[in-house]
């Protein structure tokens, strides 16, 4: 009956054929609507509400060695500032365990005679001392004492025989594309890259190293598929549900989240649609490689989940790592992905960051495919 | 009893070991991940571009400019021209801030008025951009002190100690966290698919209907899986310890003991996951459902404190939360024994319940 179907036809349905078996396939797994569905509403939330930079308030052990009407007034800015709970002592002993312990972010000391000090212009008036074991808190706890203790500094010189200085240059940043700064706007954008890495590598890796594990594959190879043909019957529908949950995702940001979406959608489409064949083709080369699902689930963990994690961009600046590292980003797809999901969130259509990110994910991609055909045909000689 | 369970550890202890795939991932990636992940995390801002377009001719201006060309943050100054460059050169992420010093900048100075300066920060990456507005400001402030003027004096500044790392060295904070993770990664693989793999090659059924009771399989699965999780991790902390220089003040026994609770947490719940699921597939899925969200509520990548009440008191429940707690406490700070108890308590409860939730489910999901 095949003599009357002109052979491009006949592809076209033995595709066809495996991309409906696959589909009913990933359908009937709950894994594959775990990966697509509930993970990007768990991480888009967790992104949303939870998981922030912006700090909420510090806990500071406050030690007035001799209370006097200065050290009343300090107090009191310090208690009414919406950034600092504090907790009051005459012996700064009590809170030096507390910092060891991890209770308190930091410590702060007004000696007797710290107005005088500061009038006198001596440097360090008031001790501050911080937990440096984080880094990242114990500047912002610093950076805000500083302005705090400046802004009390001039409203207590009003009215003093020797006025200070007032400040010569007044810095006023503006913060572009996210006035708010608001940690959520740039975190949601990004976890995005994250979700598409986990369906397009880790997922169609199992996928397929299933098949070899079970020895189906060779099975399917003896038929009259070509491999081409059954790659790419493998692949469309995991490349389908990967888009169907990217558009859940930017929904969910967008309508419930209140991140802005300042590019165009068209150009969404296209750049994930380029990342999803790149994580697909790492997700394909993985399962060809190791041919058993147990390594295929570790090497894509360690050799796409947590570079799209670390070396993207995403939560970590590519920028101050040293350079060998930086040289390993250039091959990460998701390092682009994120770059042209914070644009197209957050800036809009700005060619000259997507179309350098496009051509990226491109060469990636080609390269990832071309792997897969030379050791798919190594693999079976 | 004890005969079958010792022959089943065993069993698993050689058939890991023995298997080259497995030795490599399990016991040799986790420290070689932690050496690169470790270079990875800095929560500092370095080697980045900025532009300033100064539009003043006077002294004060460039006095101010040659400030940030001092920084070391910045490896690149872009010398812009006008205000048209600003916009494209922030858009197309040349650079990630721009200072802009008006024409009246030295006149102002020079009259004793406020003079404002415009600083200019890309929010595609806005956790960068806050931490160079600190750095920022602070040039800014050390700059303000030079300029005193007749009697008046400039206004003194906090000067901040930071205990424990008081160079701010980015390794020093990184590791202890990156330990506990990649630990927990560990663990994990160790555990997720001991029982899935065998359920989906149809083995499990062989080992229930052998003499072993549930708990003695339990038993079997669990001790194995952690000495090897114990071996890996001490490989890290001994290459975090002694190669990447990172000091370990606390107690290193309170260390081991906080791991091996920690490790039996994980492990629970790596084996309630894999008996949940009925193949691999399921297993690792479920798994990482469970690992990026924990990770994620641990003050893994930001504080705890920085999340609403009701998530904070979920990440009480997270073995990762206590551990990331204990590690960064015995590494750094000295921590005394109750703070580490104080730790332990909590994972022990989680270790307990899924490991006897685990026991539960393996004769549950084979009916």
């Amino acid at each position: 009956m095949n003599a009357n179907i002109s052979p491009s036809k006949q592809k076209l349905r033995r595709v066809f054929g495996i991309v409906r078996k696959e589909t009913r396939q990933a359908w009937r797994d709950p894994s594959s609507i775990l990966v697509a569905v509930v993970l990007p509403l768990i991480l888009l939330f967790l992104f949303g509400y939870g998981v922030t930079f912006d700090p909420r308030f510090f806990t500071v052990g406050l030690v007035v060695e001799q209370p006097t009407p200065e050290s009343g007034s300090f107090t009191a800015a310090l208690s009414h500032s919406p950034y600092f709970r504090i907790e009051t002592a005459r012996d700064r002993r009590t809170f030096e365990a507390a910092l060891v312990a991890g209770d308190i972010h930091g410590i702060v000391v007004l000696p007797a005679d710290f107005a005088e000090q500061a009038y006198r212009g001596e440097s360090a008036p008031i001790q501050v001392i911080v937990d440096g074991s984080d880094p990242n808190t114990a500047d912002l706890v610093g950076n805000y004492l500083g302005l705090l203790w400046a802004n009390w500094l001039e409203q207590e010189s009003v009215g003093r025989a020797q006025p200070l200085l007032p400040t010569a240059v007044e810095l006023q940043p503006q913060v572009w594309f996210n006035p708010e700064a608001s940690s959520r706007h740039y975190l949601v954008p990004g976890s995005i890259a994250i979700i598409l890495t986990m369906i397009g590598a880790l997922l169609t890796a199992l996928v397929i190293a299933r098949e070899w594990e079970r020895g189906t594959m060779e099975a399917l190879l003896a038929t009259p598929i070509e491999i081409p043909e059954l790659l790419v019957g493998k692949l469309v529908p995991y490349f389908l549900l990967g888009m169907g949950s990217m558009a859940l995702s930017v929904a969910t940001a967008v309508l419930l989240f209140g991140v802005p979406f300042r590019g165009s959608f068209a150009l969404l489409t296209l750049v994930s649609a380029v990342f999803l064949l790149a994580a697909l083709g790492q997700g394909l080369l993985i399962s060809t490689v190791t041919r058993n699902q147990l390594v295929a689930a570790q090497v894509s963990i360690l050799s796409a989940f947590l570079p799209a994690f670390y070396f993207s961009n995403f939560v970590f600046e590519i920028d101050s790592m040293p350079w060998a590292l930086q040289l390993i980003s250039y091959a990460v797809p998701a390092r682009y992905f994120v770059s042209t999901l914070q644009t197209l969130f957050l800036a809009g259509d700005i060619w000259s960051v997507i179309l350098p990110d496009l051509l990226g994910l491109a060469a990636i991609a080609t390269g990832f495919f071309t792997l897969t055909a030379i050791t798919t045909r190594r693999r079976l000689e | 009893m004890w005969r079958r369970i010792l022959a089943l550890i065993t069993k698993e202890l050689l058939a890991s070991v023995r298997d080259r795939q497995t030795r490599w991932v399990v016991l040799f990636s986790p420290p070689f991940l932690l050496l690169i992940y470790a270079f990875a995390i800095t929560q500092e801002v370095t080697n980045v571009s900025m532009a300033v377009l100064n539009q003043d001719l006077g002294r004060e201006a460039r006095e101010l400019v040659s400030r940030f060309e001092g920084a070391e943050t910045f490896e690149r100054i872009h010398y812009l021209t006008g205000v048209a460059e600003i916009a494209p050169a922030i858009e197309s992420q040349d650079v990630i801030m721009v200072l802009h010093l008006g024409p009246d900048f030295s006149r102002r100075i020079a009259a004793g008025e406020r003079a404002e300066v415009q600083l200019l920060l890309d929010g595609r990456r806005t956790n960068a951009a806050q931490i160079l507005l600190g750095y920022a400001t602070r040039i800014v402030a050390r700059f303000n002190e030079t300029l005193s003027k007749g009697g008046a004096r400039p206004p003194t500044r906090v000067i901040t100690r930071a205990w424990f790392n008081p160079n701010a060295e980015p390794l020093w904070s990184a590791v202890p966290a990156l330990f506990a993770v990649l630990t927990a990664m560990v663990g994990f693989m160790v555990s997720a698919l001991a029982v899935a793999r065998e359920r989906e090659l149809g083995t499990f059924e062989q080992l229930l209907v052998s003499p072993l009771q549930p708990v003695e399989i339990l038993v079997g699965k669990t001790v194995p899986a952690l000495l090897i999780a114990l071996t890996s991790a001490s490989a890290m902390l001994a290459l975090g310890w002694i190669v990447l220089d990172v000091p370990l003040r606390g107690s290193l026994i309170g260390l081991f003991a906080g791991m091996a609770v920690y490790l039996a947490a994980i492990i629970g719940i790596g084996l309630f996951i894999s008996s949940l699921a009925s193949t691999q597939q399921q297993a690792v899925i479920g798994l990482l459902l469970y690992l990026v969200p924990a990770v994620l509520l641990s003050g893994y990548a930001t504080p705890v404190e920085n999340m609403p009440n009701w998530l904070q008191w979920l990440s009480t429940t997270n073995p990762i939360t206590h551990f990331i707690a204990i590690c960064k406490g015995v590494f750094l700070r000295a921590v005394p024994a109750d703070v580490i108890l104080r730790h332990i308590w909590p994972m022990a409860l989680i270790a307990t319940t899924t490991l006897s939730a685990g026991a539960w489910l393996f004769r549950r999901r084979t009916t």
